[in-house]
């Protein structure tokens, strides 16, 4: 009897936990306030990121609820401006910035490579309270007066003018940005010399390549937009004049230094999905992954082209016509490096053995809503249309699409797929389909209508529309409250897994990578002895150990001999 | 270092005397009008020289020089990428009068 | 922290502890020269801006006090390239008195930087204090003027914090350097910090003719 390649996860009733794992090996809040191992630190950044995500959702839901009147009486015009800022701060910088890389970086990182741990695991734990005291920060500029700024900071706005409670936010986003900057440090070294013996460059997972290449961008770009909220915050602080037109200051100057990592920023957001997809497609086609060399090359040529970009941010803000030129063109260029990638992900299901577990599920809707995502990205970089669009639910609509069509359903694609490693135990898959097609209807709804808002001509930022845009409105709110269900489905089937799912054993799917070859949970070391690698990545032919029926590779005869 | 190449004492102190020198000429230059030959050679002189200098300490006082191939790909990526910065803004600015 | 150079856990060899440690620390210094580079790009846009007023506004601050500071600086540069190459041959004694004169000469560049501070305190010339560059010029003059100043202090301050920050890691090194700990084997920290503190040099041979320099002329 062989398994077939489209069997259901191989957990079998009587399998049992490992008797001694990461999340047993020490108890008490000590150990895990102060623990170095990072699969611990992924969790403290799970919940983390997860409140984030609420507090960021919290004002979503303000916001979609007040737009469902064309001159909505849920707030004042000043508060609006607060909500959508607040959403934006609170989601980018907390949550989408560090959700796959600090969670499913950090857990995956040093077992995909056969390391015990990261190169630094005590950085690695300064990473997170680094976040948790930019985060208090944040909410207490939250909690005191809120900010109005947008998430961008503008100038003079927030150095001169607004009465919000600017400076805590932007020493709360400066100090978070260390957190990031560590944690590129720490994946960087890690991956450069912490490799086993026989895991070459070209044999390293895809998600690994990808974190290298988001790693790059934290390193390199997060400094810039620290030193720039740096002088914002001094120039409100003490009236000097960087970036104030009376003092003598620009403000362009702040919009370039400050889109110089904003716009790295959004591929810090996006690769990390894009790992998790990398991942994702070939063990669920049952096929090594189409152009392997291509995908690790366009990780990191998005990487370095993102940093030629930025300006294509301000086409309407009065940059020189030849610098719009430019930045436009750069803007098409670094498309291509993401379209490969959707390209031999399609390749790869070509031909493929695919089953549509949930982990699937995500990454075909990935694959969608992130070429709608892109492809609306080359028509904000056209700079004639752009000058119709800019500014309009146009560009949400565009963001949003990559954000949470992309990067979210992304991270949570890879929450299911690793789940059983890090828990050691299956979530409900029948349940886990629903939610996910419920998060992919409501996404659709929820954010489609924008494009057509923007289309036709509704500015972003606004608390009040014309009351022809009322019906696109309206579908948009509906939508996230189908949106918001498809999210709090997984958060609780997923915690009540932990308890009652069912025993996932070491490798339920199978995947090839070396974090399958582990303990599910793993052991605190990761492994037993330091694995030594001689197979290819994602080589489904020539692993026996798996058991799959894969073109002509062996299958695992069962023990009573039925050949 | 990982790569325990010792520098010896007497190529520090030759590369001190570099960098005093090269200090002593930055301020004299910077007392010359060079501007009159060239527009902004007193910039690019001081610039160049600055350059200069800092080379010398990171291949020798840091052990550039000696380094493994990755660090000196870290030392080039960190110099190219404030170079994007400083020239792709300045190229706004730069060019706002063309048209 | 290690004391006697012990294999932290989750490396496997100390080639490989070492590696990582050194390639750290140049990561780091690479995040640190985006960071200054940011100032450096609004300098540099200002300075284009308003050269005039940026050259004149550089004329006032001590020429003589910055370029002795340069000298100190690169000195204590060389003191701690010394340092390491005697922890390297197993001077232990050696290593204590170099790494004592790179925290001297430290400490007299700060002592001097304190002096041009105060210097243009009392001169009216921090910004967001008792700002008045030159009360009989224009507003617009005055302003811009200001900016160099704010970039002046923000610059040479952040500069400042590093060479703070690099004292007391001078000071624990020279603790641990009595203590005996370094050896030709392991020596790692004095190595790091050695990067460190070339780097935080390397900023003010940038900072020294950009603003000390403008127009002197």
């Amino acid at each position: 009897m062989s398994t077939t390649p489209a069997a259901r996860p191989s957990a079998t009733p009587g399998n049992t936990l490992p008797r001694e794992h990461y999340l047993n090996a020490t108890y008490g809040i000590r150990s895990w306030l102060l623990t170095t191992d990072h699969k611990r630190i992924a969790l403290l950044y799970l919940v983390s990121v997860t409140f984030f995500f609420f507090i960021g959702g919290a004002f979503a839901t303000m916001i979609r609820i007040h737009l469902l009147t064309p001159n909505g009486y849920l707030v004042t015009a000043e508060t609006y401006n607060k909500l959508f800022t607040m959403h934006g701060v609170a989601m980018i910088f907390f949550f989408l910035i560090p959700s796959i890389p600090a969670v499913l970086g950090n857990f995956l990182i040093p077992l995909m490579i056969g390391a015990k741990d990261l190169a630094f695991p005590k950085i690695n734990l300064l990473s997170w309270y680094i976040y948790l005291v930019g985060g208090s920060f944040v909410l207490y500029s939250f909690s005191t007066g809120g900010l109005d700024t947008g998430w961008t900071f503008y100038t003079p706005l927030s150095s001169v003018y607004s009465n919000s409670a600017v400076t805590p936010a932007v020493i709360g986003v400066f100090i978070n940005g260390f957190s990031s900057i560590l944690t590129g440090l720490n994946f960087i070294v890690t991956i450069h010399t912490m490799r086993a013996p026989g895991m070459t460059w070209f044999r390293l997972p895809l998600f690994v390549w990808a974190h290298y290449a988001t790693s790059i961008i934290f390193i390199l770009g997060t400094p810039v937009i620290a030193i720039t909220l740096l002088l914002a915050g001094l120039e409100r602080m003490l009236h000097l004049g960087f970036f104030n037109p009376a003092l003598g200051g620009d403000p362009i100057l702040f919009q370039h230094l400050f889109w110089f990592y904003s716009h790295p920023a959004v591929y810090i957001m996006i690769l990390p999905a894009m790992g998790v997809i990398s991942e994702i497609i070939p063990t669920f086609a049952r096929k090594p992954i189409f152009g392997y060399t291509f995908i690790a090359g366009s990780s990191i040529a998005i990487a370095v082209i993102g940093f030629f970009v930025w300006a294509h941010h301000m086409f309407l803000t009065g940059e020189s016509a030849y610098a719009a030129l430019t930045f436009s063109l750069l803007s098409y260029l670094v498309a291509i490096p993401s379209a490969v990638k959707v390209f031999n992900w399609t390749s790869t299901l070509y031909k493929g053995s695919i089953s549509w577990d949930t982990p699937m599920l995500y990454a075909l809707g990935f694959i969608g809503l992130f070429l709608v995502g892109g492809l609306t990205g080359l028509f904000l970089a056209c700079l004639g249309l752009d000058i119709h669009i800019h500014d309009t639910y146009f560009v949400v609509a565009h963001f949003h699409y990559i954000m949470v069509g992309g990067a979210v359903m992304g991270y949570v694609g890879g929450l299911h797929f690793w789940w059983p490693k890090i828990t050691g135990r299956l979530y409900p898959e029948f349940l886990a389909r629903i939610a996910a097609v419920t998060l992919f209807i409501g996404f659709n709804l929820t954010f489609f209508p924008q494009f057509i808002l923007g289309y036709l001509g509704m500015p972003r930022r606004y608390h009040s529309y014309p009351p022809e845009f009322q019906v696109f409105n309206v579908m948009s709110t509906a939508g996230a409250s189908i949106l918001a269900l498809g999210y709090l489905l997984p958060m609780v089937y997923l915690i009540w897994s932990m308890r009652y799912g069912t025993v996932a054993g070491r490798n339920p799917w199978p995947a090839t990578g070396l974090e399958w070859q582990t303990d599910s949970p793993p052991l605190t070391e990761n492994f037993d002895v330091t694995p030594e690698v001689t197979w290819e990545a994602y080589d489904f032919v020539n692993r026996p150990d798996l058991g799959l029926d894969v073109k002509g590779a062996p299958s695992l005869a069962p023990a009573h001999g039925d050949d | 270092m990982s790569e325990h190449h010792i520098v010896s004492p007497k190529i520090y102190i030759a590369i001190f005397v570099a960098l005093m020198v090269c200090t002593i000429l930055t301020v004299y230059a910077a007392t010359v009008d060079l501007n009159q030959y060239f527009s902004g050679l007193n910039i690019i002189v001081a610039l160049v020289i600055a350059t200069l200098k800092a080379s010398l300490v990171v291949l020798f006082f840091m052990h550039g020089k000696y380094s493994p191939k990755r660090t000196q790909l870290v030392i080039v990526c960190s110099v190219f990428w404030l170079a994007i910065m400083l020239f792709m803004t300045m190229s706004d600015y730069v060019t706002r009068l063309w048209s | 922290m290690h004391r006697t150079g012990e294999l932290f856990g989750q490396f496997e060899t100390m080639e490989q502890q070492r590696e990582s440690a050194s390639l750290g620390m140049w990561v780091f210094l690479s995040t640190e020269v985006l960071f200054f580079g940011g100032m450096f790009m609004t300098y540099t846009l200002n300075r284009s801006t308003y050269p005039d007023v940026f050259g004149e506004a550089s004329r006032s601050i001590n020429l003589t006090l910055g370029a002795v500071n340069t000298i100190v600086l690169i000195a204590s540069s060389l003191t701690m390239a010394m340092s390491v190459w005697a922890s390297q041959v197993g001077k232990k004694q050696l290593l204590t008195i170099f790494l004592i004169l790179t925290l001297i000469l430290g400490s007299v560049f700060l002592g001097i930087k304190g002096i041009e501070y105060h210097e243009k305190f009392v001169e009216h010339h921090v910004p967001g204090l008792n700002f008045s560059f030159e009360p009989g010029a224009s507003v617009a003059t005055n302003a811009h003027a200001q900016l160099f100043f704010s970039l002046y202090f923000a610059m040479t301050g952040l500069h400042a914090l590093h060479m703070i920050i690099g004292a007391g890691l001078l000071i624990w090194l020279i603790g641990q350097s009595l203590k005996g700990r370094f050896t030709p084997e392991y020596s790692t920290p004095v190595d790091l910090i050695g990067l460190y503190w070339h780097f935080v040099d390397i900023v003010w041979i940038f900072l020294f003719p950009l603003l000390y320099l403008i127009d002197r002329h």
